[in-house]
C-alpha cells in the first residue's frame, strides 16, 4: 500500500510539471498566414455584417494576414476582455475598447502602446478630443474609431398630432409628454436605458450636466452627488411617478429603446446614432420610418447650457503581449482608415476631422440616405457632450453608481442617500 | 524435483490485483486530477490572496482578510438571503408540481405519452436560451405576458414587470421552475414506476384512501428519489448565475444579484480573483451544509 501511496505521490507531482510546462509552452509557429483575432460588440456601431464585409475586404487585400472577428454585446464586453486577458498569449489580439475602459486596461498593462506609429497626419487629421479617448498620460493606446453620443429623437408623427413643437428644454420636453398622454397617444411618452448597466450612467451623465452638474469637481472629487445631481435623480423619479418616462426604462438597455421607439410607442427617445438609419430608415426594423427627428438633447432651464449629452466613444486596441502586434495594427489602421470610415458611415461617423468642411462635407452627407441628418446633427451636439471620469477603477464605481439610481428609482433611498453612498464607494476605491 | 524457492519480495496476489487496478485507473485519476482537483486547490490559494485577474498568478497573501471582508459585508449577506429564497421557493414549488406531474403520468390517463415526452422540452432548452426567451415573456412593451394578462381582462395596463426588485426575482423563480420541473416529475415518475401496485391494491382493500395510501405507502418509498432530485436541484438552485445573468443582469438595484452573481462581479467585472475565489469557497461551505441537513433529515435509520 505505501508504495502505491508514493507512486500516486509522483504522478501527482509530474502531472503538476506537465500542466505548467504546457502553459508555458510557446503556441507552434503555423505556416501560411498569421492570424489575428479581433473582439468587437455587436451593439451601435457597424452591424456584424458590415463589420465581416471590412474584414473579408483586409483579408483579401492582405494575403499574410488572416483575420478572425468575434462579437458579443457590448454589457459582456468589459468582463470578456478581462477574463481572455489572463491567458497568455492572450485570446484576441485586437480589440474594442470603450473610453471608460482605457484607464484600467493601461494600468494592468493589456493594450499597446501605439504613441509613435502614428505618424503626423494621422495625428492631425483625427479629431483631437478622438485621442483623448484612446490616450492615457499622454501616450496613445489605440485608433479611435466609434465617435458617439447620445442624440434626442422623437417621433414626428406623434409631435404633430399633439400640436407641441420640438422640445428645446427638459421643461418643454414635460408639457409635451403630458399633453401626448392625456390624448392617449401614447401611455409613456419618453422612454429611457436605465437598466441596471451602464447605459443608466450615459442618460444620467446628459442629464446631469443639462442641469449645470459635473461628474468630478476640478480636484478629481466625486460631485455627482451636490445639488444638481440629487435635482437631476429626483426629475428623473417624478417623470416615472407621474407616468411620463416608461416604468419599464428600470430594465431597459439601449436596444429595448430603439425597439419600443421603433414601434411607435414612445414619443421620445435619447439613443446612439446607428438607431436614427434603423428606426427612421429601415422598414425592416422599424414602423415609424419617415417619422423619426433627430435634434440636440434637450438641457435644464436656467442651467446655463443649451444642450448636454453624453460621450460614449470607443477605441480600437492591440494587445500588448499579442505575438502578431505589427499585423494586428495593420487592421486597426484599415479598418478605422478613412475610405472604410467613410463607406460604412451610415452607422458610424468618421474620425477623420476633413470630412466634416467645405465639399468633403457635401459629399459625406450624400453617401447614403441618413448621412443628410446624422452629419449636422454630429456636428451640433459633440460640442456638448461630456466625457466619464478616466479612472482605473470605473468599473467597480459605475456598479455603484448604477445601483444607487436603481435604488432611487425603486424608492429604496432617496435620491440624497443614494448619490452620497455611491460618492463613498468613490472615495473608498480612490485611496486603494 | 524441488519446490521452487519464492523470492522474498515477490508480490502477493492482492498485491498484484492492487498494481494493475492502479494501472488502470490512474488515466481517471489524471483526468480528475486536472479538471477537478487542481482548479479547486488552486482556487483555495487564491482566496487567501489579493490576486487581480490581470496577473493570475498567485500573488499577496492576505490570509483571510477575503473572508473576514465578505461575511461582514451586508451586500454579501443580502445576496445569500436572496439565493436562499431563490432556492427554496423555486425547489419547493419544483418539488410539488414535479410531484403533481409524476402522479398525473403514473395513473396513465389518456395521452399520458405524450405528456412524458413533452415534459422533456423544457429540460432539454439551455438556461441560457430559456432565460432569453423569458426575458421577451417578461418585456414591459410587447412580452406575451402582457399580452396574455390584458387579453384575458387581468389587468388593465401593461406592467414593467422586471423594474420592480421582488417581482422580479419572483419571474426569475417562474423561469426556473419550467425549466427544472420536468426533471424532477422524470425522477419521481420512474420511482413510481418501481413501487409494486400489489402493496397499493392491498391498502386500498383494507380501507385506506387515496391521501392514506400516498403518504403510507409512496411517499416512504418515494423518499430516496426525492432526495436524490432535491440534494441536485438545491445545489444548482443555489449556484444559480446564468439564468439571472440573461433576464435581469442581477437588476433592478441588484433585487436579482445572488451569491454567484457577486462572485462574477467580484472576479471578472472588479477583477478580484482572490475575493472571488473566498466568495466560491463560502459557497461550497453553504451548499455542504445543506447536503449533510437532507441526509439527516431523509436517509434516516429506519430508512435502510
Amino acid at each position: 500500500m505505501r508504495a502505491v501511496s508514493r507512486l500516486v505521490f509522483v504522478v501527482v507531482l509530474l502531472a503538476l510539471v506537465v500542466m505548467s510546462a504546457a502553459g508555458c509552452a510557446s503556441p507552434q509557429q503555423a505556416s501560411g498566414p498569421k492570424v489575428v483575432k479581433v473582439l468587437a460588440m455587436q451593439q451601435a456601431g457597424p452591424t456584424p455584417e458590415e463589420m465581416n464585409a471590412i474584414v473579408a475586404k483586409f483579408n483579401q487585400s492582405s494575403p499574410n494576414v488572416k483575420v478572425e472577428i468575434e462579437y458579443v454585446s457590448y454589457d459582456a464586453l468589459h468582463d470578456k476582455i478581462v477574463t481572455a486577458m489572463a491567458t497568455n498569449p492572450p485570446s484576441y489580439d485586437v480589440v474594442l475598447v470603450d473610453d471608460i475602459w482605457y484607464a484600467e486596461f493601461v494600468k494592468n498593462g493589456y493594450l499597446w502602446d501605439v504613441t509613435d506609429k502614428i505618424d503626423q497626419n494621422t495625428k492631425q487629421e483625427v479629431f483631437s478630443t478622438a485621442w483623448d479617448i484612446t490616450s492615457v498620460n499622454g501616450r496613445i493606446y489605440g485608433m479611435p474609431w466609434l465617435l458617439d453620443q447620445k442624440y434626442f429623437y422623437y417621433n414626428t408623427e406623434i409631435l404633430e398630432k399633439a400640436g407641441v413643437d420640438v422640445p428645446q428644454t427638459w421643461e418643454d420636453l414635460i408639457e409635451a409628454s403630458r399633453k401626448i398622454k392625456e390624448m392617449g397617444l401614447v401611455e409613456y411618452p419618453i422612454v429611457w436605458s436605465w437598466a441596471q448597466a451602464e447605459a443608466a450612467i450615459c442618460d444620467f451623465v446628459a442629464l446631469l450636466y443639462g442641469n449645470g452638474g459635473t461628474f468630478v469637481d476640478s480636484n478629481g472629487n466625486p460631485a455627482f452627488n451636490n445639488e444638481k445631481g440629487v435635482q437631476v435623480v429626483e426629475w428623473m423619479v417624478k417623470t416615472v411617478d407621474e407616468g411620463l418616462s416608461n416604468p419599464a426604462s428600470i430594465s431597459y438597455v439601449e436596444e429595448d429603446v430603439r425597439n419600443v421607439f421603433s414601434q411607435g410607442k414612445a414619443a421620445f427617445a435619447l439613443n446612439w446614432l446607428y438607431m436614427y438609419d434603423l428606426a427612421a430608415l429601415n422598414p425592416d426594423e422599424s414602423q415609424v420610418v419617415g417619422k423619426v427627428g433627430l435634434g440636440l438633447v434637450p438641457a435644464f432651464k436656467g442651467s446655463g447650457v443649451p444642450s448636454a449629452t453624453i460621450n460614449g466613444s470607443m477605441g480600437f486596441s492591440v494587445i500588448d503581449k499579442s505575438p502578431n502586434r505589427e499585423e494586428a495594427w495593420e487592421y486597426v489602421k484599415f479598418l478605422t482608415s478613412e475610405p472604410i470610415q467613410k463607406e460604412y458611415s451610415a452607422h458610424l461617423l468618421p474620425v477623420w476631422s476633413g470630412n466634416y468642411e467645405g465639399q468633403a462635407l457635401e459629399e459625406l452627407k450624400s453617401l447614403n440616405e441618413s448621412n443628410p441628418v446624422t452629419v449636422p446633427a454630429f456636428s451640433a451636439q459633440i460640442v456638448y457632450a461630456h466625457v466619464r471620469p478616466k479612472v482605473p477603477f470605473y468599473p467597480e464605481f459605475s456598479k455603484a453608481l448604477q445601483l444607487a439610481l436603481q435604488e432611487a428609482l425603486t424608492k429604496q433611498k432617496s435620491p440624497a442617500q443614494a448619490l452620497n453612498d455611491a460618492a463613498a464607494k468613490w472615495n473608498e476605491l480612490a485611496t486603494k | 524435483m524441488s519446490i521452487p524457492a519464492v523470492k522474498p519480495n515477490a508480490m502477493t496476489l492482492t498485491q498484484q490485483r492492487l498494481r494493475d487496478g492502479f494501472w488502470l485507473i490512474l488515466p481517471g485519476l489524471l483526468v480528475i486530477f486536472g479538471i477537478t482537483l487542481f482548479p479547486i486547490i488552486y482556487t483555495f490559494v487564491l482566496s487567501f490572496t489579493e490576486t487581480p485577474i490581470s496577473n493570475p498568478a498567485p500573488q499577496g497573501f492576505v490570509g483571510f482578510r477575503n473572508y473576514l471582508y465578505f461575511l461582514s459585508n451586508p451586500v454579501f449577506w443580502a445576496a445569500i438571503r436572496r439565493t436562499l429564497y431563490f432556492t427554496v421557493v423555486s425547489v419547493g414549488a419544483e418539488l410539488i408540481l414535479g410531484m403533481g406531474l409524476a402522479l398525473l403520468i403514473h395513473a396513465r390517463p389518456f395521452g399520458w405519452q405524450f405528456l412524458r415526452t413533452s415534459l422533456i422540452i423544457p429540460w432539454a432548452i439551455p438556461t441560457i436560451v430559456n432565460g432569453a426567451m423569458w426575458r421577451w415573456i417578461y418585456n414591459a412593451d410587447y412580452g406575451a405576458l402582457n399580452g396574455l394578462l390584458y387579453q384575458l381582462g387581468i389587468i388593465d395596463r401593461y406592467r414593467a414587470w422586471l423594474s420592480e426588485p421582488v417581482t422580479a426575482m419572483n419571474l426569475v423563480i417562474v423561469a426556473d421552475i419550467w425549466h427544472s420541473v420536468p426533471f424532477i416529475a422524470l425522477i419521481l415518475q420512474a420511482a413510481l414506476a418501481t413501487i409494486p401496485r400489489e402493496l397499493e391494491e392491498a391498502a386500498a382493500v383494507d380501507g385506506a384512501n387515496v391521501w392514506q395510501r400516498f403518504w403510507k405507502i409512496r411517499f416512504p418509498l418515494l423518499q430516496p428519489a426525492i432526495l436524490v432530485a432535491l440534494v441536485i436541484r438545491t445545489v444548482e438552485a443555489f449556484r444559480v448565475f446564468d439564468i439571472i445573468y440573461v433576464i435581469t443582469q442581477g437588476g433592478p438595484a441588484f433585487g436579482t444579484v445572488t451569491i454567484s452573481y457577486l462572485t462574477y462581479l467580484e472576479s471578472f467585472s472588479y477583477g478580484r480573483l482572490g475575493g472571488g475565489a473566498a466568495l466560491s469557497f463560502l459557497i461550497s461551505a453553504f451548499t455542504l451544509i445543506m447536503a449533510l441537513l437532507y441526509i439527516r433529515l431523509l436517509y434516516r435509520e429506519d430508512l435502510r
